[in-house]
């Protein structure tokens, strides 16, 4: 699978956030999104979740078992600021939920609910309701919702906020596992993430942004 | 007693929940057993009394309207015991009781209006009138319903029980128009004939049936607020033990 | 969408849910209403039908800012937003639930409410039955105005203004249906059968429109 971005440009409300942002990823690469507050990684993600249209440039995703024409959004997990989890349900009841909803009815093969909850290192508080959780343990589990379902491209906004370094050491482990499965990920962060193989891509914003050290 | 130390010898000992705990499970067999003779004889003199000569069977109705009436007023009175409890000396226990008061009052509350309604439609030929008397009940029910949603609506049980305690304490000026709307306006419902200065009106025939009936019903409304209470404190035991796993299962790491 | 359906009736039913709100809201504007114009029961019974929709409505809009704002408050709705399952789906089975959890109770109760607005039991029939047919087409209408006003700080009332006017055919069509089974010349069922396809129209309408509105909104 190769995942494809033509010199795309993008506005929120009347700005130009950036231009000419281009890049190629293959099975199993990484790109780390860096530069300061403001300078268009939340955007270009976004972009890339299609969540938002982009302003000018081509946004492709082609290989073998995908179909022509797919959109990029509905092989991506989306991991925003926001968990995306409701305080009122359990841990298992919300990872459930994203489970079913995601996965749709096809069943793409993802991991049981406990298994994903072991893997953040939070397996036996799963029948807890989300809301008594602290931030870090509700970004965990907002982390174990990667592995319910399958996605081959993952976009991680701010993945590590909130988290302690054995946290973030986990996490580490949980990328670098997707991306030996042959998966994409696309992170910004202001953290080191502490991928050894990723591509960094330093924007800066406003129009005319360089292309940074993507070659 | 053999555990000493759960023995409750005057009233500040109840703000102990392990306390009230023992106390609630020595009291609700007997209490229940109690409430169940009281309903079985209550039950027993209300079928088998004569009839009214006027209204004839359907004066039956009165035994559980009338009872479950003034159990509507007391219920709510026990809540603003609880609220002057939960604001003055911030008793544990009270916002406890308050909170778990509000559902069975609004219980007693639709018992009253059905079995009003159910009454009226044979004797005033309509099922609702908006007499002063039946409307301030029925702002009752739904003060009542208020105080349920509110303590729903609020994640954090001591600040709800606060919130709430200011409500039901400025609420409570509903009870005493309930108990006199039917002398200081003229309406379609009778005045009271049970609790007057000048003693009962009503015939002994019905009085006896009645008290017994009110016994009932005020032993069934502490049997079920005692339980509702123990469900409450263990509910909220079970939560602090949830958000303490909570807690633990970040520390292993 | 089972699974969607569960989860928006869960968190209906959990604590801080609109759902007894939403009926609690019904009976106080409806009870408020004698006050105003007194304990007149024959004038009661000769607006009762009007008053009980009224109440219905009103209460309906009350819940319905929350449908999608909630969701986009924990980030929910972009990950609903990108997924593959058509988009209008999602927003009807989230109206379905909307409709199970808050206008079903209301129908539930409106026979008590016209019980006490002394209404025949003809008229507390006919209410039951428009309430119950009218109802998923306010739910359908919302819909479109909260997804307009998603994006907006203090939404709420807005959705409110948005949608008061599109909800008038609902309920003059209800209403009128209502007195009709009561008063003899005009007949049931023409308003009835215009009703039912105003709730139809709307089933097709709404989601759409609040498909459309969601994906601009997204920002």
């Amino acid at each position: 699978m190769r995942l494809t971005a033509e010199s795309l440009a993008a506005r929120r409300g009347e700005e130009l956030i950036f231009t000419n942002v281009s890049f190629n990823l293959e099975d199993g690469g990484a790109l780390v999104l860096t530069g300061p507050n403001g300078s268009g990684k939340s955007t270009l993600l976004r972009v890339i979740a299609g969540l938002l249209r982009p302003e000018r440039g081509r946004l492709a995703v082609t290989g073998a078992a995908v179909e022509t024409g797919a959109r990029v959004g509905d092989l991506s997990h989306y991991l925003g600021h926001r968990n995306a989890m409701k305080q009122e349900l359990t841990v298992a009841e919300n990872l459930a939920f994203w489970k079913t909803f995601l996965s749709g009815s096809e069943r793409t093969a993802g991991q049981d609910i406990e298994e994903a909850a072991e893997a953040v290192g939070l397996g036996d508080i799963t029948h807890l309701p989300y809301g008594y959780l602290s931030a870090g343990q509700q970004r965990r589990f907002a982390m174990a919702k990667l592995l319910v379902a399958h996605r081959p491209i993952w976009l991680l906004d701010e993945p590590t906020a909130a988290l302690d370094a054995s946290a973030d050491r986990m996490f580490a482990g949980l990328v670098e596992n997707h991306l030996g499965r042959g998966g994409i990920v696309i992170a910004a962060t202001h953290q080191p993430l502490g991928l050894e193989k990723a591509d960094e891509m330093r924007m800066s914003g406003f129009a005319g942004v360089d292309q940074g050290a993507w070659g | 007693m053999s555990d000493n130390s759960l023995a409750i010898t005057k009233l500040s000992d109840l703000a102990n929940p392990t306390r009230f705990l023992a106390l609630a499970a020595r009291l609700i067999p007997w209490l229940a057993c109690l409430t169940a003779v009281a309903f079985a004889v209550g039950l027993y003199l209300s079928f088998t009394t004569e009839g009214d000569y006027q209204q004839g069977e359907t004066v039956r109705i009165m035994y559980v309207h009338v009872p479950a009436a003034w159990l509507s007023m007391m219920c709510y009175t026990v809540m603003a015991v609880s609220a002057i409890g939960t604001l003055v000396w911030r008793h544990p226990l009270a916002d406890v009781s308050a909170r778990c008061a509000a559902p069975l009052g609004a219980a007693f509350t639709l018992i009253a209006l059905i079995t009003g309604s159910l009454w009226g439609k044979p004797m005033w030929g309509t099922w609702w009138v908006w007499d002063a008397r039946l409307t301030s009940v029925f702002i009752l029910f739904l003060m009542y319903l208020g105080l349920i949603a509110l303590n729903r609506s609020m994640d954090d049980p001591s600040k709800a029980a606060r919130v709430g305690a200011v409500l039901i304490l400025v609420g409570f000026v509903n009870i005493p128009i309930i108990k006199f709307s039917v002398e200081w306006w003229n309406t379609l419902h009778q005045p009271a004939s049970v609790i007057r200065m000048d003693g009962p009106t009503i015939d002994a025939e019905f009085l006896r049936p009645l008290l017994v009936m009110a016994v009932a019903f005020t032993l069934l409304f502490f049997t079920l607020h005692i339980a509702a209470m123990r469900n409450e404190i263990w509910r909220r035991r079970v939560n602090a033990q949830r958000r303490l796993a909570a807690r633990m299962a970040g520390r292993e790491q | 969408m089972t699974a969607l359906l569960l989860r928006d009736l869960k968190l209906s039913v959990r604590a801080g849910g609109g759902a007894l709100i939403g009926v609690l809201f019904f009976m106080t504007v409806v009870a408020v209403i004698p006050f105003g114009v007194g304990p007149d029961l024959n004038l009661l019974s000769r607006i009762g039908p009007a008053i009980v929709w009224i109440g219905a409505l009103l209460a309906v809009l009350l819940g319905l800012d929350r449908l999608f704002q909630a969701e986009r408050d924990d980030g929910s709705l972009d990950l609903m937003l990108m997924h593959e399952n058509p988009l209008v789906l999602t927003v009807l089975v989230k109206c379905l639930a909307h409709w199970l959890a808050t206008c079903l109770p209301l129908v539930i109760a409106s026979p008590l409410l016209g019980l006490f607005m002394n209404m025949s039991e003809a008229a507390i029939g006919a209410v039951m039955l428009t309430l119950l047919v009218g109802s998923p087409a306010l739910t359908f209408i919302g819909a479109a105005g909260a997804a307009v006003a998603v994006a907006l700080p203090r939404g709420g009332l807005l959705v409110s203004i948005l949608v008061l006017p599109l909800a008038i055919p609902v309920l003059i069509f209800g209403v009128s249906a209502s007195y009709a089974a009561v008063e003899d010349p005009a007949p049931f069922l023409p308003p009835f059968l215009i009703l039912i396809a105003i709730t139809l129209f709307f089933a097709v309408i709404g989601p759409l429109a609040a498909a459309v509105a969601l994906r601009h909104a997204s920002d």
